[in-house]
């Protein structure tokens, strides 16, 4: 098995036209051309726009998914009919109803630039996966837990905000740092929205400097600048998960 | 509330901490408490034994309303708490429960399960809160894991410190569920004698338990529960060592076989 595999890999390596490759996709002077701007503004936009997404996703989500496990018929209906709604949508169809929809129903109406408005967009997108990621931690922590609470006399939400909410989020923090990896990929879709020169994040900054260089190269850079994002982030949350884990 | 109800309540209020009238509970089609007719008494500690299935947990879980029960009144000191206005939160704050699982907060230090319900129930400052709670540490005899989390406890430790959780809320009285089933043998000794402490002490208590050797020693009174319904009570010597009616003598030969 794995001499075959090594076989192959040799094969694909033996074929490639290595010079070729270089020459389109690790051209060093087209790397030198893409900095400062690669960190200053690109990898910038992409770490405000997805910290703005997911913080505003995250407050969402939980509005959601307590309303979702409300006793209130209501709110729980609205929960539901809202989380199926924008997990069924693709995420670029919300960005351009909210960039585009939102003016031409509402006569003008802009919400704020295109950072807030693509924020706003994938916010709502991610708010309905939270939402469900949230609820299952809430589920996940024993019965005997919110008992015990009750039993000390707490009220159904200072249950919830103190001896619930806390240990639920502890076990969720796998799925959510994984919303928060996809959320930092789909920042790339802001360009449906435009983009000044300033407010470009990596993926449209990568496909402009291609277009200006004629050479691949922008596309490996960008490639490895998400990677040096999320590598170091899971690697940061796994510690973090480590250190709750000694409570349990 | 039917004025019979109310008069029975009224009567005995003062000495009475728990009263049962005519207590009913469903699970969906299933009759779980059959008309429960029972009562404990300020300073008395009650027994609550009988086949698993007959209802004595559901019993104790309907006094602080866990379960809600589908008819009859119990009365806390006098105050119906099925009463649907009645303020189920404050009602809590005056009786301990302790679980057979514990149930501490894994999130939280020994110190701050213990003071949690403190501050954010009865409000006390955190000075006062932490105070009660080492006075209550040192009287289940674990000073020493103030700051530990509850992982690292063995189970008898864990449930002496739930216990304690209880008692820094000054309960009129305390409902015990099962509290040392979970536990492994050799570790069941040091809850119980945390719990006579209690009873010494003349805590109102109403305890679950198939612990037949702390129900003879303790108990003031002993309840048999079989199949939803009182079967029989009276002092443990009498419930224990010569039992009146068939299914208490079955039950307790089984127990003895055991």
């Amino acid at each position: 098995m794995y001499v075959i595999a090594a076989l192959a890999v040799v094969g694909i390596a033996l074929a490639a036209d290595w010079p070729t490759i270089q020459r389109n996709f690790f051209q060093v002077d087209v790397i030198r051309e893409m900095f400062p701007e690669l960190v200053t503004i690109a990898a910038k936009n992409t770490a405000i726009y997805t910290t703005l997404s997911f913080a505003l996703g995250f407050v969402l989500a939980l509005a959601l998914a307590l309303m979702r496990m409300s006793t209130v018929a209501p709110f729980r209906a609205f929960a539901m009919i809202y989380i199926e709604l924008f997990r069924g949508l693709p995420a670029l169809v919300t960005l351009i109803l909210i960039g585009f929809g939102l003016p031409i129903a509402f006569d003008g109406f802009r919400l704020g630039s295109t950072m807030v408005r693509g924020s706003v967009g994938l916010a709502i997108v991610a708010g309905a996966y939270m939402a469900e990621t949230i609820r299952a931690g809430v589920e996940a922590v024993p019965r005997g837990q919110s008992e015990a609470a009750r039993s000390l006399g707490m009220s159904k939400n200072r249950t919830m905000f103190t001896i619930i909410l806390p240990q639920a989020f502890r076990i969720i923090i796998p799925p959510l740092t994984n919303e928060l990896v996809l959320l930092i990929k789909d920042t790339s879709l802001f360009f449906v929205l435009g983009t000044t020169p300033a407010s470009k994040e990596l993926t449209k900054f990568a496909r402009d400097f291609m277009v200006s260089s004629r050479n691949a190269t922008p596309l490996t850079v960008v490639a490895i600048a998400y990677l040096a994002i999320t590598l170091p982030l899971t690697y940061v949350v796994r510690r973090m998960e480590r250190n709750a884990g000694k409570s349990r | 509330m039917s004025t019979d109800a109310t008069e029975a309540a009224t009567e005995t209020a003062s000495d009475v901490a728990i009263r049962v009238l005519e207590l009913h509970k469903y699970f969906g089609d299933l009759e779980v408490l059959k008309g429960i007719d029972f009562q404990v008494d300020h300073g008395e500690v009650v027994c609550v034994i009988g086949p698993s299935g007959s209802g004595k947990s559901t019993l104790l879980r309907c006094i602080n309303r866990l379960e809600e029960s589908t008819s009859g009144n119990i009365f806390i000191e006098g105050d119906d708490i099925t009463d649907p206005d009645a303020d189920v939160d404050l009602l809590r704050t005056r009786i301990g429960m302790v679980f057979q699982q514990f149930n501490l907060f894994p999130h939280l230090t020994v110190l701050r399960n213990l003071t949690v319900g403190q501050t954010k129930v009865l409000k006390r400052s955190k000075t006062e809160a932490v105070q009660i709670a080492e006075e209550m540490l040192e009287r289940v005899g674990l000073s020493e894991k103030r700051d530990e989390y509850p992982i690292r406890l063995s189970g008898g430790q864990q449930q002496r410190v739930a216990i304690a959780r209880s008692l820094c809320m000054k309960p009129d009285m305390m409902l015990f569920d099962e509290p040392t089933s979970a536990l492994d043998p050799e570790l069941v000794g040091e809850v119980l004698e945390v719990m006579r402490t209690l009873a010494d002490e003349g805590m109102t208590m109403m305890v679950v338990t198939h612990e037949m050797g702390f129900a003879s020693e303790v108990a003031d009174r002993v309840v048999f529960m079989d199949e939803g319904i009182v079967v029989e009570e009276g002092p443990p010597a009498q419930v224990l060592k010569d039992p009146q009616t068939e299914r208490a003598q079955k039950f307790l030969k089984m127990i003895d076989h055991a």
